[in-house]
């Protein structure tokens, strides 16, 4: 099942395989993200998703076919890739995301400032500008750098698991927030779990399963059938895996 | 004999020792900072994986030109960066992970180095390059390393920015910007830079010490990253300054004495440390409200 309405294109994908030593981790990949759609990406632990999001920020080049991005991304680490224990300030890693606007040597403006305070006053950490990132909770954590993305300002935003190990109320505050930046045109990747969640809010869903699985409304796509579908495809690493042919069938 | 006359008159009296201060706090003033970014970078070892690395450069040179410092330098400068960039290179175009790719080349270079010391020259020599002598500074060695801190100092402020949020995030650098290595390979020079600057004075293996231990000291009494790079510089300050005077009252080699007083200087945070130091831990102070 492909996505092939007709829309103004996001990011398009066009037999993307992306992957490690040749190793397809996404495999033949074909379709759009239309401007302003708002997508979970969703698969079995090792399906790809992670590694899905890191081509379509330019991370990693695809081992075959060709990914066309419009639009500059921002994107949410998933948590455990950064030292909690760096000395750094809520506020200074809120400013990293105001990098376009400063670069290398450009000063931070009072005006500029004042974003930054603004920013963490609409993900709740209003009165934590000057603390340690080391002293924060998860969600703490996490918002903070939902302030970083907001800053970013970027019309392309990718979110790996946000809200893993985060709690009820955190949760609801940060999807508020996802839904205020499709409110405003913007074009959302999101990493999910939770298929309850994806329900409610998401209105496209991509299911991967290393291949494709199902792309469309998140009504279509949730079903029992492609949700077996994408488990019965999970297979292992084949270390002796022959050269895939699919791309001289195909031509 | 008063405290002002122990820590004032060696320096006062003996012109050597004046250019062991100066020479060694110089060292200082460059490493300690750059120190701080490799501990937060998790790249602790890699100032001990280029000390080696400097070893068949300062080699060669002397052999060609003997005891000289410029030879020496720029011998190690090569050397050094040779291996910086390299490894680099190997670990941004294969699969190979950049500690492995460092490993690799300094070992291969501390091999040649050690190669080319016992073709020529007695192994008292190997104790000088390997110990140094900063007892024995000329002017070419301090404008040597007066140079090279003033050149690491500006370049530090430069690239601040972008140096943190490679260090903190590095994959969000890489999206929002094109500078990630050239940063990084920047900051891999400054490395070699001091560690050649640090070996005219310390030694090869003791610049090490005085790029890390300060780091590690500044770790136990700074919560942000500019307090931790003060509170490193003034420790390293502290561990040239007392080193020198137990080097000289009890006739110590001056590097071993310098990077044993920063280790000391550790010992005591460790106890001391308001923030995790032993006395705080076991006998902590009562619990804030909230």
């Amino acid at each position: 099942m492909f996505s092939n309405r007709p829309c103004e294109v996001g990011v398009s994908l066009e037999n993307v395989t992306l992957g490690y030593e040749r190793h397809p981790a996404v495999h033949h990949l074909s379709g759009t993200f239309c401007e302003g759609s708002l997508t979970a990406l969703v698969g079995p632990n090792g399906a790809g998703k992670s590694t899905l999001l890191k081509g379509l920020m330019g991370l990693l080049s695809p081992l075959g076919g060709k990914i066309n991005r419009r639009l500059a991304p921002a994107y949410l680490p998933q948590q455990a890739e950064l030292d909690r224990s760096f000395p750094l300030t809520v506020e200074e890693v809120a400013t990293f995301g105001l990098w376009k606007k400063i670069g290398i040597w450009r000063p931070i403006t009072s005006t500029l400032l004042r974003q930054v305070q603004s920013a963490l006053d609409s993900v709740g950490l209003s009165h934590f500008a000057k603390r340690e990132i080391g002293s924060l909770s998860g969600g703490q954590f996490q918002r903070m750098l939902f302030a970083r993305l907001l800053l970013q300002d970027a019309p392309l935003i990718l979110l790996d698991e946000p809200f893993t190990a985060v709690d009820e109320r955190t949760t609801r505050d940060l999807i508020a927030l996802v839904k205020e930046l499709h409110k405003e045109g913007r074009t959302i990747i999101a990493v999910l779990h939770d298929l309850e969640i994806i329900r409610i809010h998401f209105s496209e869903t991509l299911l991967l399963a290393r291949e494709l699985v199902a792309w469309g409304p998140t009504s279509e796509v949730l079903t029992e059938e492609y949700l077996a579908k994408a488990r019965a495809l999970q297979e292992a690493w084949d270390e002796r895996a022959p050269v895939c042919a699919r791309n001289w069938n195909a031509a | 004999m008063t405290v002002w006359e122990w820590g004032i008159s060696p320096f006062v009296e003996f012109s050597f020792m004046r250019r062991a201060l100066l020479g060694s706090l110089a060292v200082a003033l460059g490493c300690a900072p750059i120190g701080v970014f490799l501990l937060l970078r998790r790249m602790s070892l890699m100032g001990d994986a280029m000390s080696h690395a400097i070893l068949p450069g300062a080699a060669v040179g002397f052999l060609l030109a003997g005891m000289s410092v410029p030879a020496l330098s720029l011998g190690g400068l090569v050397a050094g960066l040779v291996v910086a960039l390299a490894s680099g290179a190997l670990s941004r175009t294969t699969d190979l992970r950049e500690d492995a790719s460092l490993a690799v080349f300094y070992l291969l270079s501390l091999a040649l180095g050690v190669l080319l010391v016992s073709l020529k020259g007695s192994s008292v020599d190997l104790l000088h390059v390997l110990f140094g002598s900063v007892l024995a500074l000329d002017d070419d060695a301090l404008w040597l390393l007066g140079s090279i801190t003033g050149f690491t100092l500006p370049v530090l402020v430069i690239i601040f920015r972008p140096l943190v949020i490679e260090s903190f995030d590095p994959s969000f650098l890489r999206v929002v910007s094109r500078c990630g290595p050239w940063v990084h390979m920047t900051f891999l020079v400054l490395v070699v830079l001091n560690l050649v600057g640090g070996f005219q004075a310390l030694g090869t293996l003791m610049a090490v010490g005085m790029m890390m231990l300060p780091a590690a000291i500044a770790q136990f009494w700074a919560r942000s990253l500019p307090g931790m790079i003060v509170a490193a510089v003034v420790s390293a300050f502290l561990s040239d300054y007392f080193g020198l005077l137990f080097s000289y009252y009890l006739v110590l080699p001056s590097g071993p004495a310098i990077v044993l007083t920063a280790g000391s200087l550790l010992g005591l945070s460790l106890v001391f440390s308001p923030r995790r130091g032993l006395i705080a831990r076991f006998w902590p102070r009562s619990h804030l409200e909230g």
